[in-house]
């Protein structure tokens, strides 16, 4: 776990980078740290692996003052993600990614075992270990940059904008690769971002920064959607969040209806389209076992009939949802929201909102006032992170 | 020069090794030392003085101007001065001639380690380099193509400079002109400047072709 207890950074021309910030970036989770350029997200990042050293409060890493270990030392136990890779353009991508074991003093054919072993893991070729970093793309390069944070195995990472120099369609690749890793690795992970889609996506819980470096509001994705704390967050968290509030919704719930006879398959069962008298008409799809309540309701609006067609891993269709019965989990959903008395937060909820700001922190955070989550106990441990994660494939 | 041809091939092979130390070869042994010491001093002197200006930003102009006034002092005023203090050897050509390629390597050292993108020198940070390996492992490495091509318009000046120092008896191939002229006699000058020409040529190639060994992680 990280703790800010009361971190602030105060440049010696006057500028406040961070001011006063206490919060806690539970251990396995994701923590993502969002807000507009100049809210002070990055340097909050780099003050945990001392990058940047707070001139006050102080950061605990399990406990311990990250001020109290010499800066390479801790730094070698943190794995970091910088914005365009950082590789070394001058060493071969296996020991880009051995950096930090080698310079923890391991052998070279260890290093180099466990640099191809992580290439691996984050779906690169074998191939490219041999290359330079200017002959890899973009997107490979920040799968490298991952891998090499990842070499030595440390519990802590911290990503700062790793995704926001490459292409949307790469990005979400290595969006969806990330949360992939991170179910099976549940590293601390705490990710800045200025982009609150990525952090609504990633994060387990996000903490959304103001300009002059203050916690705005900290919460579970979900929470931050229904309950934003001002009209600063609100404006932040854009246009749509009832509906983007949906993709924490597993579709799961939904009453599936029997396959209906114009709903025309393939030999092998896989959609085709609606029959009419004109001809097949469009159909959406979406996987229960997988998707969101937002994936399903898509499906829902592709088709004329307003029926969303229901299919398993391999796109054979399982069943269909009629309106009634995305209906049926909309309306729970939704009493369930507007419930005057939410004590009983559902799982995902639960999970999300767990690291919300911890009681007696800076009195001015708003987080602490903002709903019933707010005063979320902290989390009792990594245990229950995944669950209710029904979105995240 | 009269009816005389351009170049006498039979004096170029009577004067080619005659074991005197105006013999063609022994002026271009001793042209080489002297073009190539001054850039090998220089380097030396270079990196650590680029490096002291890269890390002291408010050192860098102030040496570049003085190394720019030094370099726009005319080699041969500086040629005597050094009479006074160095005599007739060698070092009178070679402690100018340094001068004039720390002019030309300082700031390419400090541009070399300047131009290393922010993004890799701050991953270089976060991994856990102490600043020494960082020096050794990523800076300077990443330096070197900077460094190299300074390194070829030194060392082509410093060949084409040396000859200068033929005025003052200490001019390697240089002493070719002097004597040509002297005995309007063409065919030392145009030894004196194709062996030159040549010898810049053959170090510039080994030049780009120690970038290439060295430096195989550039885009081509």
């Amino acid at each position: 776990m990280i703790t800010f207890e009361g971190v602030t950074k105060r440049y010696d021309d006057g500028t406040v980078a961070v001011d006063d910030l206490s919060l806690e970036a539970p251990t396995g989770a994701i923590t993502v740290f969002v807000g507009p350029s100049g809210c002070g997200k990055t340097t909050s990042l780099r003050m945990i692996n001392r990058m940047i050293d707070a001139t006050g409060g102080r950061i605990l890493l399990d406990g311990q003052d990250v001020r109290q270990i010499d800066p390479p030392t801790l730094r070698r136990g943190i794995g970091y993600v910088i914005q365009q890779a950082g590789l070394f353009p001058h060493r071969k991508i296996v020991d880009n990614v051995a950096t930090v074991p080698y310079l923890l003093g391991w052998d070279k054919k260890r290093a180099r075992a466990r640099a191809m072993e992580l290439l691996e893991r984050v779906g690169l070729d074998a191939g490219l270990a041999r290359r330079y970093p200017f002959q890899l793309s973009g997107g490979q390069q920040q799968r490298v940059g991952v891998a090499r944070a990842l070499a030595a195995d440390p519990p802590v990472l911290l990503m700062d904008e790793p995704f926001s120099a490459v292409d949307p369609v790469v990005r979400t690749s290595l969006q969806d690769e990330l949360l992939r890793l991170q179910s099976d690795l549940q590293k601390t992970i705490v990710f800045v971002t200025h982009d609150i889609d990525e952090a609504i996506k990633l994060g387990d819980t996000v903490a959304v920064m103001r300009v002059g470096g203050r916690l705005a509001q900290m919460a579970g994705p979900a929470t931050l959607l229904t309950e934003p704390a001002d009209d600063f967050v609100r404006e932040f968290l854009g246009r749509d969040r009832g509906i983007r509030r949906l993709s924490f919704i597993p579709a799961k719930d939904v009453r599936l209806a029997a396959v209906p006879a114009d709903l025309a398959l393939d030999a092998s069962g896989r959609p085709l389209g609606w029959r009419t008298t004109g001809g097949l008409l469009p159909y959406g799809t979406f996987n229960p076992e997988r998707d969101s309540l937002r994936a399903a309701l898509d499906a829902a609006l592709l088709a004329v009939n307003g029926t969303a067609v229901a299919v398993d891993e391999d796109g054979r269709v399982i069943g269909v949802a009629t309106r009634e019965a995305l209906d049926e989990v909309l309306g729970q959903y939704a009493a369930r929201h507007t419930s005057p008395a939410p004590r009983d937060p559902r799982p995902e909820e639960a999970h999300r909102t767990s690291a919300a700001a911890a009681p007696g922190s800076a009195p001015e955070v708003p987080a602490e006032a903002s709903g019933p989550d707010g005063h979320a106990p902290p989390d009792p441990g990594p245990g229950n992170h995944t669950d209710g994660e029904g979105p995240r494939g | 020069m009269g009816d005389e041809p351009l170049v006498r091939w039979d004096w170029i092979w009577r004067n080619w090794d005659t074991g005197r130390p105006d013999s063609i070869l022994a002026l271009l042994e001793s042209h080489v030392v002297m073009a190539f010491l001054p850039v090998l001093f220089g380097l030396m002197l270079a990196v650590p003085l680029g490096l002291a200006c890269a890390r002291w930003r408010w050192l860098y102009q102030p040496t570049v101007s003085v190394m720019n006034v030094v370099y726009s002092l005319p080699s041969i005023a500086i040629f005597i001065v050094m009479l006074a203090i160095t005599g007739l050897g060698q070092a009178t050509v070679i402690v100018p001639l340094t001068f004039y390629s720390l002019a030309i390597l300082i700031p390419a050292v400090v541009d070399g380690l300047t131009s290393i993108p922010d993004h890799v020198r701050k991953s270089a940070v976060a991994m856990g380099f102490t600043p020494l390996r960082r020096l050794v492992g990523v800076e300077l490495p990443l330096a070197v193509p900077v460094v190299l091509a300074g390194l070829r318009v030194a060392t082509v000046s410093s060949i084409s400079l040396v000859s200068v120092g033929a005025l003052i008896g200490q001019g390697g191939l240089g002493y070719l002109f002097i004597d040509g002229w002297q005995r309007q006699f063409t065919t030392p000058i145009v030894v004196g400047i194709v062996a030159t020409v040549l010898l810049a040529v053959i170090a510039d190639g080994l030049l780009v072709l120690a970038q290439r060994l060295l430096t195989p992680w550039r885009r081509a």
